[in-house]
């Protein structure tokens, strides 16, 4: 049995979800976002409900592991939406990542300010979010991140190219078995099309494990203790030196609800491997200390949502490719107004969440959706939206008419 | 001349058309010396209505009663031996049976000289009527079954109380010559026994305080300074309304000329799948869904629009389409709806033809002088639908028909 080292990431985001909004809206009430009713369409009471739930008790969590434990390490990514709404509801969760960042033992991502899937549909406008990520990281946090991560893990050899050509060291993806074929994600591997460019893929067995099945009652490992899965670990592709466990950060408190155990578990788990002699990184720490083993093309896009692990969970139906298309065809519209406000509302709705809203694969996947939509249906989530839409149209024409 | 009326709904209480035909009928047959008594299933005011004495037969209030779903008979019934539901009459077929009570009760202790009862829900009241005292049966038929249920075979049992009561009447009001013929060929009644009575229209029952506000719809008419011709449709969302047909014409509209936007006001259970069929046809962003509308809101539909179509499968009436043209609307109707046949200025299309249906409204977005002289010229048409008339001619056939059973 070799030294593992675990490679932690959670992926901090909150979308700025859209209020109930009819036609009745448009072209009167600019403001989308402020929903200030029981439903889960209130942005604030959402945010004050995670954080109580999930925010505050794990990254007390952490930050106690961190305290107890010298080699504790882990990386986050948290969106600029996250940011700007926990800035205005629970500045101490910034506070208590701020300490953790200091320390030098927390990585901090790169990604796009507004969890957007800009990069497939505007080179233009995902270099700008890009940018404007890093400025709030570096202004928040006072790093500048080595390693991105694509919004839902969306990749292909495109975005490693581009991502490489941008400098960065080393970038995330979905260990999909369709890329990986008979290889672990156990390593650290080579993007394709790139000399430099280091990939990380997640281990999605050992992830999903905990985010998707740790309360599963229903599932036969239930219910996962802590030696049970470090067991599982140890022994999860003997030839591997690193195992990438990456998830949602809600996966503590709100996903798994604290009545499930979920942090007991994780501080359990924590300890003992600490114990067991396994070790912990960040993203950058792993690749520095691992070569490559082999290089991985995924020509095709992949994410990590879904049974499918391809955009359809955005872009899949015609409700979501007709939202897409109206609010990308307004990017240059929208740039030449320089109107702050403007600008500012219409990335809000590029967030990727909004189109997942809107997604009526009802199978497997589709009770996922469900739980995660603050909508009755897909098709009030689309309404909303294009009625959203058509008032940012009608604030560009006001704009054009010097009003 | 003793009028018992059978009804289901008057205002301010209906749920649809069937309260307002009834609530101008009566008014103008009242105004015409007749003496009416008006039954409800429901206990409730009815403040502007002193012409007639309104009777309840439970003390239901009219929301319940609504909830037992009035229009939508699949759900109404599924067998003629419901259980009774202890606690009160939850269910139609109870509330029927209630009904029929009613009328047994009030018959034998009322002077009447004709009932006149209205669509299925009152029919066997009707019939029972008939039976006890042998006093003349009118059956006026708003809407029947095949009309209801769409493309679907409808309910058996609504059908046979239909059948029965056509049959047995002595005399049956289709509200247009559509409605006639399904009750001639589809129910096997002879021709002769079967008039046509219209809907009237009454312009004064509109003409309160409303002032149009142009900015309910701020959006559509900033669309329309930009040329825009706005195409509208107020319904139910049902399969019988042909909106699927009218969401393809659209975007063979939108193909040709693009400066066209439709409001789809309403909803209803095809909501969901026309939500999808415009995004499915990349149209999405001309059509405006409004969700249900009522009051202001209902009216600025119509003002905001320039076209308004009609696209039903099968429309006995369409008092809507009125509505419409009396707020300067240009219409497009259906030849499957029957309020085109009083009308002479508009545009006919069968509902499946959607090519004729782009051709019509690309005509009317792209000729201004057109869509003018269209909303200019069905207004006389409409004005002329007077419910005197209709009930003069009600009168008329009434005292036909009380001679002709007392002989």
């Amino acid at each position: 049995m070799n030294n593992k080292s675990i490679v932690l990431y959670f992926q901090l985001h909150q979308p700025y979800r859209v209020k109930r909004y009819t036609i009745f809206d448009t072209a009167h009430d600019h403001v989308y976002f402020n929903d200030e009713g029981e439903s889960d369409k209130n942005n604030k009471a959402v945010f004050e409900r995670v954080a109580e739930k999930s925010y505050r008790p794990m990254t007390e969590l952490l930050e106690k592991l961190m305290y107890e434990q010298p080699d504790f390490r882990f990386s986050l990514s948290i969106t600029g939406v996250f940011l700007e709404q926990a800035a205005q509801w629970a500045p101490d969760i910034i506070e208590s990542v701020q300490r953790m960042v200091a320390s030098g033992r927390v990585e901090l991502l790169s990604e796009t300010y507004h969890h957007s899937l800009a990069f497939f549909h505007s080179k233009s406008e995902f270099e700008t979010q890009v940018a404007l990520h890093r400025e709030a990281i570096f202004k928040t946090f006072g790093v500048i991140p080595l390693v991105f991560r694509n919004t839902e893990l969306a990749y292909n050899d495109e975005l490693a190219s581009w991502a490489a050509g941008r400098g960065y060291k080393t970038i995330l993806a979905e260990g999909w078995d369709t890329a990986l074929d008979w290889r672990s994600p156990n390593h650290v591997y080579r993007a394709a099309g790139s000399d430099t460019l280091a990939l990380m893929l997640k281990n999605y067995r050992l992830s999903d494990d905990l985010a998707f099945r740790f309360s599963d009652q229903r599932w036969a490992e239930w219910p996962l203790t802590a030696g049970k899965y470090i067991d599982w670990l140890h022994s999860s592709d003997d030839s591997g030196s690193i195992i990438n466990l990456f998830m949602d950060f809600e996966t503590f408190g709100e996903h798994q609800w604290e009545s499930t155990g979920i942090f007991q578990f994780f501080a359990d788990f924590v300890k003992e491997w600490s114990v067991s002699h396994g070790a912990f990184s960040t993203i950058s720490q792993a690749v520095e200390a691992h070569e490559p083993v082999d290089t991985v093309s995924m020509p095709q896009t992949i994410t990590w949502a879904d049974a499918e692990r391809d955009l359809s969970a955005w872009n899949g139906n015609e409700l979501q490719k007709e939202a897409l298309r109206h609010v990308y065809d307004l990017e240059h519209e929208i740039i030449q107004t320089e109107d702050a406000d403007l600008i500012a509302d219409w990335r809000k709705l590029l967030t990727s969440d909004h189109f997942y809203y809107m997604a009526t694969k009802w199978h497997e996947d589709g009770n996922i959706h469900a739980y995660f939509s603050p909508y009755d249906s897909p098709y009030d989530a689309f309404l909303s939206y294009m009625n959203v839409i058509r008032d940012i149209r009608w604030r560009v024409m006001q704009h054009r008419k010097g009003l | 001349m003793n009028i018992l009326m059978l009804g289901w709904e008057l205002p301010p209480h209906n749920s649809g058309g069937l309260g307002v035909a009834c609530y101008h009928l009566s008014k103008s047959l009242a105004i015409q010396g007749a003496k009416i008594d008006f039954i409800v299933p429901y206990t409730a005011e009815h403040p502007d209505i002193d012409f007639m004495k309104i009777h309840a037969v439970t003390a239901m209030t009219p929301d319940e009663r609504n909830g037992l779903g009035v229009y939508d008979s699949s759900k109404a019934v599924t067998s003629r031996e419901l259980p009774d539901i202890p606690g009160g009459s939850k269910n139609i077929r109870d509330l029927q049976r209630n009904y029929v009570s009613y009328i047994e009760n009030f018959i034998i202790h009322n002077d009447v000289d004709v009932v006149h009862a209205h669509d299925w829900l009152t029919m066997e009241a009707g019939v029972r009527a008939k039976e006890l005292t042998g006093v003349p049966l009118i059956v006026h038929v708003h809407a029947t079954e095949f009309d209801r249920s769409g493309e679907f075979s409808g309910n058996p049992i609504v059908h046979e109380i239909e059948q029965t009561a056509l049959l047995m009447a002595d005399r049956i009001f289709a509200v247009s010559s559509i409605t006639k013929s399904i009750i001639v060929h589809r129910y096997g009644i002879p021709a002769d026994k079967v008039e046509v009575v219209y809907n009237g229209f009454d312009p004064a029952s509109f003409d309160d305080t409303y002032n149009y506000d142009a900015l309910t719809y701020r959006y559509l008419e900033s669309l329309k300074e930009e040329g825009y011709t706005v195409v509208a449709t107020i319904t139910r969302f049902t399969v019988q309304k042909g909106l699927s047909h009218l969401m393809h014409a659209a975007a063979k509209v939108l193909d040709q000329y693009d400066k066209v936007v439709f409001l789809f006001a309403g909803d209803g259970e095809q909501r969901d799948e026309l939500v999808h069929l415009a995004a499915h046809l990349g149209i999405s962003d001309k059509v405006l869904f409004t969700g249900f509308v009522r009051g202001k809101k209902w009216r600025d539909a119509y003002s905001v629009a320039d076209v308004f179509v009609m696209s039903s499968v099968s429309e006995p009436f369409g008092l809507t389409a009125l509505e419409a043209a009396h707020h300067d609307n240009a219409l497009v109707i259906s030849k499957q709806s029957g309020v085109g046949e009083v009308l002479n200025s508009i545009f006919r299309f069968d509902y499946w033809d959607t090519d004729l249906l782009a051709d019509q409204i690309i005509g009317l977005a792209t000729s201004p002088a057109m869509l003018r002289a269209m909303k200019r010229n069905v207004q006389d048409e409409y004005a002329n639908l007077s419910w005197n008339d209709i009930a003069e001619q009600c009168m008329t056939h009434y005292s036909l028909t009380s001679n002709k059973v007392a002989a």
